[in-house]
């Protein structure tokens, strides 16, 4: 672990709604994560942990608050600081519950394009994209479809798409619910080898408390407020 | 990497499906403009293979074809008298119907003006032109005679000595060449008793009239098969080609000054063809293909406003990891563009398998093609942005739905 920042976020708060029907989903929270660190995000169902990681993820722009990426000031309140789709694209992989593997392309594939959209030649990607599977040892499914995978397999392929662009910073939100313990397991030690080996900072949403170990770090949300 | 032939991969037998139904619809809207240029090219037919300068029609009429014109067979010698005409033909045509096989058989019966038009002009596919002034016939396949055969048509036998193909009147019916005295005495196969009929009828009308009283010697006659019961017959055009050199214009204003004729340009012909007997029918196929092209655009649309929706979570996932919108533009339009193309190829070709089978001719011409290329491309990028809109409206965040 590095003391460099994957991600700072803010006072950030999240509000839906007006009035009467006014909801906060997040109030004034503040978060540091450095790269190469794991950090466990923990909480009941509606504590707020998912709003929280679609914020620090640029999908759901908070109310209020400032969330740095890097160096970048990303967003400051709800204005987009850069442009959010492309600072997806270079700096931030997602996994989540369900791997969300484009069915119609293979393993390989649904990794490739995660480099090919962000300008890598077809050829580099597909060769970086090998070296992802063997690195996650699912090398010899590569050319399976989505459909033909166990769900940990479909995860792990989740995973190196996640880390195919190299992002300072890897989200995941409950990648291990929709898998039995022991390949639950295997998924959250395959976060901590990108994290340490990678460099990554890593955000892990989890129910699972088996596996707390993984964690550098963990926080506890409650009603909207981090503990 | 091409994501729409990948997903079109993943899905090979939806999607071809839906190409060939497609393709059935673009057939049908391929086929309506071919069913319009063979009813234009049916009813020019004769026009433009017989190649006149001038067409001599009973007066004030736009016959032969628009309508009907009667002029007497002796209007082909006084044309000739006109100065700056090269030749002058009787036009005969007419349509019968006949019995063959428990079926009516239409056939435009063509007289040609022998021994000057002996039928040099007809494109044949078999046989040869006539050679005889009496009874022989060059045939349009499409009427199903054989070369050779010999067919019974009024009091006579025709031998069929040549052949022709798509050469058909404008109701789509097979023409059938003969001499124009053949033509005529299959026009007016009079039986022996309508001419009997007819001399008592004239022997009536000498009575009722002073001259029959006064002289009746005409009476005696009145009855007498030397003297024909029935007036001549008539032709319904006389065809007119014109000097090396000659002023049409002024040869045909030479001849509208007579009294009883009137006179076409070839140019007339056609006009008067387009705009009157084929204008409706045109018009309503026209139409018919116009609203055609619509339904399959409104078609298409849906189809591939399904087939977005069918990956809107997978848009959502592309959007999620960075995806520029041209990515999923690509994807969508490619799609379109594929889907038309494939439909295209396969409305042509089922095309070349079916129309053969219709009755009628259906022509299709390249420009007709192209054009129809143009307008599926058309239908195409306008059709996805159904789809467009739709894949650009879903949010990332869809993703965690």
């Amino acid at each position: 672990m590095t003391t460099e920042i994957a991600i700072e976020v803010s006072h950030i708060s999240k509000i839906y709604g007006s009035g009467n029907t006014e909801v906060k989903a997040m109030s004034d929270i503040s978060l540091t994560i450095s790269k190469g660190e794991v950090v466990g995000l923990l909480g009941p169902s509606g504590a707020g942990k998912s709003t929280l990681l679609t914020a620090i993820g640029l999908i759901n722009p908070p109310t209020s608050g400032q969330i740095i990426i890097g160096t970048v000031l990303v967003m400051d309140g709800p204005l987009e600081m850069v442009d959010i789709r492309e600072f997806r694209r270079k700096h931030i992989g997602y996994v989540f519950q369900k791997a969300n593997l484009i069915p119609f392309l293979t393993a390989l594939e649904n990794v490739q394009i995660a480099l090919e959209i962000n300008d890598v030649h077809h050829k580099e990607a597909r060769k970086r994209a090998i070296e992802l599977f063997e690195y996650l040892g699912i090398e010899e499914r590569k050319d399976s479809l989505p459909h033909q995978l166990s769900g940990g397999q479909q995860q792990r392929v989740a995973v190196a798409r996640a880390l195919a662009n190299k992002p300072g910073l890897i989200l995941a939100d409950e990648p291990t619910a929709a898998l039995d313990s022991f390949r639950g397991r295997q998924v959250m030690e395959l976060f901590q080898k990108v994290a340490h080996e990678q460099g990554a900072g890593v955000l892990v949403v989890t129910h699972d408390h088996r596996s707390l170990d993984v964690f550098d770090r963990t926080f506890e949300m409650e009603d909207g407020t981090l503990n | 990497m091409n994501l729409a032939i990948r997903d079109i991969r993943h899905s090979i037998p939806r999607f071809l499906l839906t190409a060939v139904g497609i393709g059935m619809l673009l057939m049908i809207v391929m086929g309506m403009s071919g069913i319009y240029r063979g009813l234009i090219e049916d009813a020019l037919l004769l026009v433009d293979k017989i190649g006149a300068d001038l067409w001599i029609v009973q007066h004030d009429t736009r016959g032969p074809f628009a309508e009907i014109s009667r002029i007497p067979l002796k209007m082909e010698d006084r044309i000739l008298a006109v100065p700056g005409i090269k030749s002058s033909r009787a036009f005969v045509s007419h349509t019968i119907q006949e019995e063959r096989n428990d079926k009516p058989l239409r056939i435009v019966v063509q007289g040609l003006s022998w021994p000057q038009d002996k039928g040099e002009w007809i494109p044949m596919t078999n046989g040869r032109c006539l050679a005889s002034a009496h009874f022989e016939m060059i045939a349009d396949k499409s009427l199903g005679f054989r070369l050779g055969e010999k067919i019974y048509l009024g009091k006579n036998v025709y031998t069929v000595v040549g052949l022709t193909r798509n050469m058909v009147g404008q109701g789509g019916d097979g023409i059938a060449f003969f001499t124009v005295r053949d033509a005529i005495a299959i026009q007016f196969d009079n039986s022996g008793e309508a001419v009997r009929l007819e001399r008592d009828a004239r022997r009536s009308r000498a009575i009722q009239q002073d001259i029959g009283n006064s002289r009746p010697e005409l009476l005696d006659r009145s009855s007498l098969p030397n003297i024909p019961a029935l007036a001549g017959p008539m032709i319904s055009a006389v065809i007119v080609q014109t000097e090396q050199g000659a002023d049409i214009e002024k040869v045909a204003k030479t001849i509208s000054g007579w009294k009883d004729v009137s006179v076409h340009t070839a140019e007339n012909q056609r006009n008067l063809l387009l705009d009157g007997s084929v204008d409706k029918a045109r018009r309503q196929i026209g139409l018919f293909r116009a609203l055609l092209v619509v339904i399959s655009a409104i078609i298409m649309s849906l189809i591939l406003y399904t087939l977005t929706l069918d990956k809107i979570h997978d848009i959502a996932m592309l959007k999620l990891i960075g995806a520029r919108n041209s990515v999923i533009l690509g994807l969508i339009i490619q799609q379109a563009i594929i889907l038309g193309g494939l439909g295209y190829i396969l409305a042509f070709y089922f095309g070349r398998w079916i129309f053969p089978h219709f009755p009628r001719r259906v022509i299709i011409t390249t420009n007709d093609l192209i054009g129809l290329a143009v307008i599926v491309l058309a239908i195409s990028v306008l059709s996805s942005l159904l789809g467009i809109w739709k894949a650009m409206s879903v949010q990332p965040n869809e993703v965690l739905s």
